[in-house]
C-alpha cells in the first residue's frame, strides 16, 4: 500500500519569488544581505532587590546574547539600582535585548545610550616597579593615580574609556604587568538628557517610521 | 546540616490526613460551595500560610492541584479548612500539567502546589511547558525554613534559581506580613498581559509565622506595563495595506484564544472574506469546518495552508511568535508577504520575523481597532478561489482499507464524530498528537489543549485532568494519546479514578514512539534506534488495575461500538487502539524546510 497523501509533488508546485534573510527581513533574493554587530550601551534601571543580577545575567546567557561587560550598583534612590551593558550585536538582536530585558518585572526602564554618552571605566594595573622614573611617566601620561607601591610593585588606577584602558594597558606592558584588574563600562547620558527611560510602558515601538526602519547611530567608542 | 533541618522539618514519611479527601469534598460538591463562599466566616489572617490561602480565595480560585510534604505543610493544613477544593496528585509534573491545562480552558490562572526539593523540581517541566505557551498558571512551593537556606539543608532546592528561565516571574518570600500579597501579585502577573506561570516559593518559617495583614487584592507591580491599543499611526498603514492586499492571510496564534479574541477575529476573516490559518496553539480560533478556513500551516500542517502561506502577499498575524514548526526555514516564510503582527508582547515583534507593520496591543482590542480602521475588503476573488482549489488538490485522507491494521486517522475521526463539537481534546506529544490536530475538526477555543513549545511527552492525561474540572459538565474531555507518552504519567489514572473524572483516554497504541520512528525511517536509514517499544502493558488490563474501565480495539468492525462505549462510560476510561505500527504523519517540512515543499509521502523528503 502507497503510504503518503494525494496532490501534486514539490516540483509541481507555484513557488514564490521573495526571500527573507536569517533574521527574517525581507530581501532582494539575489543578496543575502545581514547586519553586521556593533557595540552599544545599554542602561537598565532595576528594582534593588535580591536575585535580579541574575535575572538579567541569566537572560543574557539564555536567549546567547553577547554581553562585552556589565557593571551594576546603587543610584540616588534607595530603591533602585542601576545596570549598564555594554553589547555587541546587529541591530536587530539590539533591539531584541532592549525588549527582553523590559519584560523582567524588576526592570523599571532599559535605555539605549546615545553615542555621545559619558563612558567610563576603571582597572587597576599592578607592574613590576624595577624602573620607577619611567613608570612614572607612563603613569603621568594616562593620568593614572599611584594606589599602592611596594620595593617590588607598583599599582595604579586608571579610569577613562575602554580604548584609553586599553592603551594604558599595553604602554605600562613594557615594564611587566603582575595583575589587572577592570570594571567594566558604567555610563551616563551628557547634560539634561536622562539617562533613565522609556519606561516599558512607553518602550514599544511608536511610530510606523521607528518600526520600519530602527535607526541606529553608530556609537562613536571614546569619549 | 540534614539532621538539624529535619528536627524543624517534618521528612516525607510524615503522613497526609486521609479524611482530606472525604465524600463530601467532591468536586461538584465544591462548585456549589462556591456559590456560598463569600459568606463563609473566615476570621482574621493569622499566619503566612493563612494569608497564602486568602490570597487565592480572593482571586476566585475553585481548585488547586499538588503534592504534599514537609515544607508545604503550612499551607495544606490551611487548605483543609477552606472551600478550594486541592486535587491530590500522584506525581508533581501532573499537577503542573493539570493547573497548566485548567488555565488554558477556564482562562483563569491554573494553581499547583509543591513541597521543597524534589516537589518543587517535578513541577519545573510544567512550568517550562505553560511558559512556552504562554499559559496563566502559578505555582507555590514550599521551602526550607528562612535560617537553613543556602545550607544545603533536607529537601533545599534553589527554586527561584531552578525556574528563573522557565517562569514569567518569581518571588521568594520572606515575610509572613507580605506573603499573601507576594501570592496576590503573582496570581495577577499570570494572567495580565502576556499570560504565563508565576510562582511564589515560601519557606516554612514564613507560612508558619505570625501576621495580622490581610493579603492585597491582585494587582501587578508597578514596574510592570501593558500596552492595550495598538499605535494609531501604525494602525492606519496596516489597514490601508490590507484594503490593498490582493493575497491576503489571517494567521491566528494562541494568543487570539488567550486572548479572548476569537469572536472578533471570526467577524474580521468573515467580514473581509479573508482565508484563515490557524498556528497548532490557535487551533479552534476559527471554526475549521468554514470555507475561509484553510486548518492549520507548519510543519504537519495541511497542504492547502501551507501553499497559501507561502504564496500570500499579506500575512495578518495575530498572537502568534512565529515557531520555527509553523515558519519552517525563515528565509522561505511567506516570502512575498508583508507582514502585519499583533502581540501584546513587545518582544514578540520582529524577533523571528520581521513586522513590517507592528501593532503592539491586546489581541482584541486590536482587531477591533482594525475592524473600524479598514473600510474596504481586500480584492481577492481569484486568491480565494486558488485556496479553494489547493484544497482539492491536497485533501485530508488517508487510506483505510478493511483488512489492514487500524488507521490512526480513522480512530480521530470516529472520537470526534462520536463527540459533540464542544468536546476538548487533550494529547500527548507525537505523531497521536499530529493527527488528533489533523483529524479532529475544532470549531471553538480552548478544546484543543496541547503541549506546543515544549512538545512534553506524558501531557495528556494530567492535562485531561486538569480540562474536566475546568470544562463543562457536558463537554466531553478525551485524551488522545500516544502509548510512549502515556506511559510516562499514567500514575494519573489513580487521581482520575479517585476523583471519579469523567475522562477517555484513547491510547493510539503502535508499540513504537512513532515520531521518532518516522524520523528514523526518513532521515537515520531506518535504524530503529531505542525507538522500538514492543514492551507496552496492555492498556486496558492496566486501566482496571487502577480501577479505571479498559477497552481495546483491534480492528475496524470494533471502533465505532467501543469507542461509544468508552465515552458513555461515566468515569475515566482507557481505550487501547492497536494501531498501524508503520502509519506515518503527512503532510511533512521536514525541519528548517520550505513550507511550499511539503512532503506527501516519504519519497519527497
Ligand atoms: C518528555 C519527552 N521526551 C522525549 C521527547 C521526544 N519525542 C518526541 S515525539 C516522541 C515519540 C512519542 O511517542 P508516542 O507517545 O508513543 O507517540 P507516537 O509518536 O507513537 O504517536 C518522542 C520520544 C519528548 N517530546 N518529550
Amino acid at each position: 500500500m502507497k503510504r503518503g497523501l494525494e496532490g501534486p509533488p514539490p516540483e509541481q508546485r507555484q513557488a514564490p519569488v521573495g526571500r527573507r534573510n536569517t533574521q527574517g527581513i525581507r530581501i532582494d533574493p539575489e543578496v543575502e544581505a545581514r547586519q553586521d554587530p556593533r557595540r552599544t550601551v545599554i542602561s537598565a534601571l532595576v528594582e534593588h532587590e535580591p536575585g535580579v543580577l541574575s535575572d538579567v545575567s541569566g537572560l543574557f546567557s539564555r536567549r546567547q546574547f553577547n554581553i562585552e561587560s556589565l557593571t551594576v550598583g546603587p543610584t540616588q534612590d534607595d530603591a533602585r539600582a542601576r545596570i549598564t551593558l555594554v553589547v555587541e550585536e546587529p541591530d536587530p538582536g539590539i533591539d531584541q535585548i532592549k525588549k527582553q530585558l523590559r519584560k523582567l518585572v524588576p526592570v523599571v526602564s532599559v535605555h539605549e545610550l546615545e553615542p555621545n554618552a559619558m563612558r567610563r571605566e576603571l582597572a587597576l594595573i599592578k607592574v613590576d616597579a624595577e624602573r620607577p622614573d619611567q613608570v612614572a611617566a607612563v603613569a603621568d601620561m594616562y593620568g593614572a593615580k599611584t594606589v599602592d607601591s611596594s620595593p617590588e610593585t607598583a599599582t595604579f588606577e586608571v579610569t577613562g574609556s575602554r580604548q584609553k584602558i586599553d592603551a594604558a594597558i599595553e604602554t605600562f606592558g613594557q615594564f611587566g604587568i603582575r595583575e589587572i584588574s577592570r570594571t567594566g563600562t558604567t555610563a551616563l547620558a551628557r547634560g539634561t538628557d536622562e539617562t533613565t527611560g522609556p519606561s516599558p510602558a512607553e518602550a514599544s515601538v511608536t511610530s510606523a517610521e521607528a518600526a520600519k526602519q530602527d535607526s541606529y547611530t553608530q556609537p562613536a567608542d571614546d569619549d | 546540616m540534614s539532621e538539624r533541618a529535619a528536627s524543624v522539618t517534618p521528612t516525607e514519611t510524615d503522613e497526609q490526613d486521609d479524611e482530606h479527601i472525604d465524600d463530601s469534598a467532591t468536586p461538584e460538591a465544591a462548585t456549589e460551595a462556591d456559590s456560598s463562599a463569600d459568606d463563609a466566616e473566615s476570621g482574621p489572617v493569622t499566619t503566612g500560610a493563612e494569608s497564602v490561602v486568602r490570597a487565592l480565595e480572593n482571586a476566585g480560585v475553585e481548585y488547586a492541584f499538588g503534592v504534599q510534604g514537609g515544607a508545604i505543610m503550612p499551607v495544606y493544613d490551611v487548605l483543609y479548612d477552606s472551600d478550594i477544593y486541592h486535587v491530590t496528585m500522584a506525581h508533581e509534573q501532573g499537577a503542573s500539567h493539570a493547573a497548566d491545562a485548567y488555565g488554558i480552558v477556564s482562562g483563569d490562572p491554573g494553581v499547583c502546589l509543591a513541597t521543597s526539593g524534589p516537589g518543587a523540581t517535578n513541577l519545573v517541566t510544567g512550568l517550562a511547558d505553560a511558559d512556552m505557551d504562554s499559559d496563566p498558571m502559578i505555582a507555590l512551593t514550599g521551602q526550607v525554613p528562612t535560617e537553613f537556606v543556602g545550607n544545603d539543608a533536607f529537601q533545599e532546592t534553589d527554586t527561584t534559581g531552578v525556574t528563573t528561565p522557565v517562569t514569567k516571574d518569581n518571588t521568594f518570600s520572606s515575610d509572613p506580613d507580605r506573603v499573601g500579597t507576594d501570592v496576590s501579585e503573582a496570581f495577577a502577573l499570570a494572567r495580565e498581559g502576556r499570560p504565563g506561570p508565576t510562582l511564589v516559593d515560601l519557606p516554612k518559617d514564613v507560612t508558619n509565622g505570625e501576621t495580622d495583614r490581610e493579603p492585597d487584592e491582585p494587582k501587578t507591580p508597578d514596574t510592570y506595563h501593558v500596552q492595550e491599543r495598538a499605535d494609531p499611526e501604525i494602525l492606519a498603514a496596516a489597514a490601508e495595506r490590507i484594503e490593498n492586499a490582493q493575497r491576503p492571510v489571517l494567521l491566528l496564534g494562541g494568543g487570539v484564544i488567550k486572548g479572548d479574541a476569537s469572536d472578533a477575529c471570526r467577524e474580521f476573516a468573515i467580514e473581509h472574506e479573508i482565508p484563515v490559518i490557524t498556528t497548532m496553539p490557535g487551533t479552534g480560533a476559527f471554526p475549521e469546518d468554514h470555507e475561509l478556513s484553510l486548518e492549520g500551516a507548519g510543519m504537519h500542517g495541511t497542504g492547502y495552508a501551507n501553499m497559501a502561506i507561502s504564496m500570500c502577499d499579506t500575512l495578518i498575524g495575530i498572537g502568534t511568535r512565529f515557531d520555527d514548526r509553523l515558519t519552517g526555514g525563515i528565509p522561505t516564510f511567506a516570502p512575498d508577504a508583508e507582514v502585519i503582527h499583533v502581540d501584546i508582547d513587545p518582544a514578540e515583534i520582529s524577533k523571528n520575523i520581521h513586522a513590517d507593520y507592528p501593532l503592539v496591543g491586546d489581541a482584541e482590542t486590536v482587531v477591533s481597532q482594525l475592524a473600524e480602521a479598514v473600510d474596504e475588503s481586500p480584492q481577492a476573488t481569484k486568491w480565494r478561489a486558488q485556496c479553494q482549489q489547493w484544497k482539492s488538490e491536497y485533501p485530508m485522507t488517508y487510506q483505510a482499507p478493511e483488512d489492514e491494521p487500524v488507521q490512526p486517522e480513522f480512530v480521530v475521526e470516529a472520537l470526534d464524530e462520536a463527540t459533540s463539537d464542544r468536546a476538548i481534546v487533550t494529547t500527548g506529544v507525537g505523531q497521536h498528537q499530529m493527527w488528533a490536530w489533523q483529524y479532529w475538526t475544532y470549531t471553538e477555543p480552548r478544546t484543543w489543549v496541547s503541549s506546543h513549545g515544549l512538545g512534553t511527552m506524558g501531557y495528556g492525561l494530567p492535562a485531561a485532568i486538569g480540562a474536566r474540572l475546568a470544562a463543562d459538565d457536558d463537554q466531553e474531555v478525551v485524551c488522545i494519546d500516544g502509548d510512549g507518552s502515556f506511559l510516562m504519567t499514567l500514575q494519573g489514572l489513580s487521581v482520575a479514578v479517585r476523583e471519579n473524572l469523567d475522562i477517555t483516554v484513547a491510547v493510539l497504541n503502535n508499540e513504537y514512539i512513532g515520531m521518532v520512528r518516522q524520523w528514523q525511517d526518513a532521515f537515520f536509514e531506518g535504524r530503529h534506534a531505542a525507538s522500538d517499544y514492543n514492551w507496552m502493558p496492555e492498556f486496558d488490563k492496566l486501566a482496571e488495575a487502577f480501577g479505571a474501565q479498559g477497552f481495546r480495539i483491534d480492528e475496524y468492525d470494533e471502533v465505532a461500538d467501543t469507542i461509544e462505549a468508552a465515552i458513555a462510560y461515566d468515569g475515566p476510561s482507557v481505550i487501547d487502539v492497536h494501531i498501524d505500527p508503520e502509519a506515518n504523519v503527512y503532510p511533512m517540512v521536514p525541519s528548517g524546510g520550505d513550507n511550499a515543499q511539503f512532503a506527501l509521502t516519504e519519497d519527497q523528503l
